[in-house]
């Protein structure tokens, strides 16, 4: 691989890194507007609000940047920056087509995503301290919290797809995915979906965020465009949490006619597993973080385990 | 002690020399260099959360190391358990007790010196032991290595596997007395009520 293919690659990874979160974020703004009939959305620039997200980032760019005065300033300036890099590492990883169609194959692929993804909880941690408010400080602690949920099931539903592959790396898991892997794995996939959920903070496990509560937790002293880059932080998460499940658990890439059209199988699925995000957004009511937990222990974890017995057994059956 | 003698008979092969080094051991220096800056910024920072956050460039240098080392496994593992999860419990307890913005005078502590004398033959016992294992042992990673899950999950469950069950039976036991723990307090908290 040569030098200009490598730079190649990573300017096509950071172009999917800075469209696909807006095209995320703007169809939020459409499918929430139209489902709880708000005005406000739908209203800006005539056609169902088209221009709303053009205004959105005309205000963020235009707001003051300010820095409480009791704030540790350094890692309140660093902490949007923790926050948004880690998923644009992780994008490099995940395969968008069949063959070379991926920014780098790595051997330890699921590892690396899920390590990688793990460290942007460490914005919100230092958004959370550094902003010398008490809100914000229990928004951190809620994040920190919820990591004790939603990790462990995480890890081993995806441990075991790589169980079933037989391989780490994420092409390697397409390579050997087959149709079947769909109703085998489902209960893993139930498992990752929902606690990733849980690690990108959306509803119904938005506690450590809660804006009726604790005034959107670790970001309250946030403004302007350090308030944007968390907000598209989120968004990327959305992104890369179904980018994973849509290569883990939905087959990636297959499909019919997937030879000449397999990226666009990728984006339909990933799509789809987005408008579920937002769908569950406006339809489900948040829950308290102890509830989170008796749902990680008693419900996820168990799942997660049954699910790597079952990949087990059926994995020995069929060698 | 016969791996390490095997190891030792490659030191006969030389080597390129010291004065030619490769883009990845440059590199390899640097980033030691900055893990080894950053951990003693972690014991001598006066702000508490600051020690947490300095932890988290020692752990990552660390396995950026690993990785230049080509043991890619091993160094999303690093990522994964320490940073992602044990420096996020340690500035989750730190937040949940203390951790005020700013110096704080009471950092200290009384038994720093006896702790800098324990970490400095410590780290000069590896060093010798180390030194003396390999003496000018060179491995050419782009043959040799490889550190890739395959290979270590073969040489774990295959060679290492003993030592592996030893250990998470010490994992389990820690567990189970980290329930009993904190069951235990709860049940004084009952009794007293």
């Amino acid at each position: 691989m040569t030098l200009f293919e490598v730079l190649v690659r990573l300017v096509l990874v950071l172009l999917c890194f800075l469209v696909l979160p807006l095209v995320i974020g703007q169809t939020e703004h459409k499918v929430m507007g139209h489902m709880q009939a708000r005005v406000g959305p739908i209203y800006a620039g005539g056609f169902h609000g088209w221009a709303q997200l053009v205004a959105d980032g005309v205000k963020f760019a235009q707001k003051e940047d300010v820095v409480p005065a009791g704030a540790d300033r350094r890692v309140f300036r660093l902490a949007p920056a923790v926050a948004l890099i880690p998923y644009m590492v992780v994008l490099i990883a995940i395969p968008l087509g069949p063959g070379d169609l991926v920014g780098r194959s790595i051997d330890a692929g699921v590892f690396f995503v899920l390590a990688v993804m793990g460290v942007g909880v460490l914005g919100s941690l230092m958004a959370g301290w550094a902003s010398a408010n008490k809100f914000s400080l229990l928004g951190a602690l809620r994040t920190a919290a919820q990591l004790m949920a939603y990790e462990l099931p995480m890890l081993l539903a995806a441990a075991s797809v790589a169980m079933a592959a037989g391989t780490l790396s994420l092409t390697g898991i397409l390579g050997e995915w087959q149709w079947w892997w769909l109703p085998w794995q489902a209960v893993g996939a139930v498992v990752f979906f929902t606690a990733g959920l849980a690690e990108l903070q959306r509803p119904p496990f938005d506690m450590p965020v809660a804006d009726s509560e604790i005034i959107f937790g670790a970001y309250t002293e946030y403004t302007g465009l350090r308030f944007a880059l968390f907000l598209l932080a989120e968004y990327a998460g959305i992104l890369v949490l179904c980018a994973l499940t849509t290569v883990l658990f939905l087959g990636g890439w297959h499909g019919p006619w997937s030879g000449d059209v397999g990226w666009l199988w990728t984006l339909l699925k990933t799509g789809l597993l987005a408008f579920v995000v937002i769908w569950l957004r406006v339809s489900y009511p948040r829950l308290r973080e102890d509830q989170l937990q008796k749902l990680a222990w008693t419900g996820l974890i168990p799942l997660a385990l049954g699910q790597l017995v079952l990949t087990g057994i059926v994995r020995v059956a069929t060698a | 002690m016969s791996a390490l003698a095997a190891a030792a008979d490659l030191s006969g092969s030389g080597g390129p020399g010291f004065l030619s080094p490769t883009g990845a051991e440059v590199a390899f220096v640097l980033i030691g260099l900055v893990v080894l800056g950053s951990a003693l910024l972690v014991v001598t920072t006066k702000q508490i959360v600051h020690a947490a956050l300095w932890l988290v460039v020692t752990l990552g240098g660390l396995a950026a190391e690993y990785l230049l080392l080509t043991a890619e496994f091993i160094a999303w593992v690093q990522v994964l358990i320490y940073i992602g999860a044990v420096v996020v419990l340690l500035l989750f307890g730190l937040m949940l007790t203390r951790a005020p913005i700013g110096r704080s005078a009471e950092l200290d502590s009384a038994s720093k010196w006896p702790a800098l004398l324990v970490a400095g033959a410590a780290a000069a016992t590896l060093l010798t032991v180390v030194v003396d294992a390999f003496h000018a042992a060179y491995l050419d990673l782009g043959e040799t290595g490889d550190g890739s899950a395959r290979v270590t999950g073969e040489s774990l469950f295959r060679v290492w596997v003993l030592p592996f069950e030893v250990l998470s039976v010490l994992l389990l036991a820690a567990l189970i007395g980290a329930i009993i723990l904190s069951r235990s307090r709860g049940d004084d908290a009952d009794r007293r009520r």
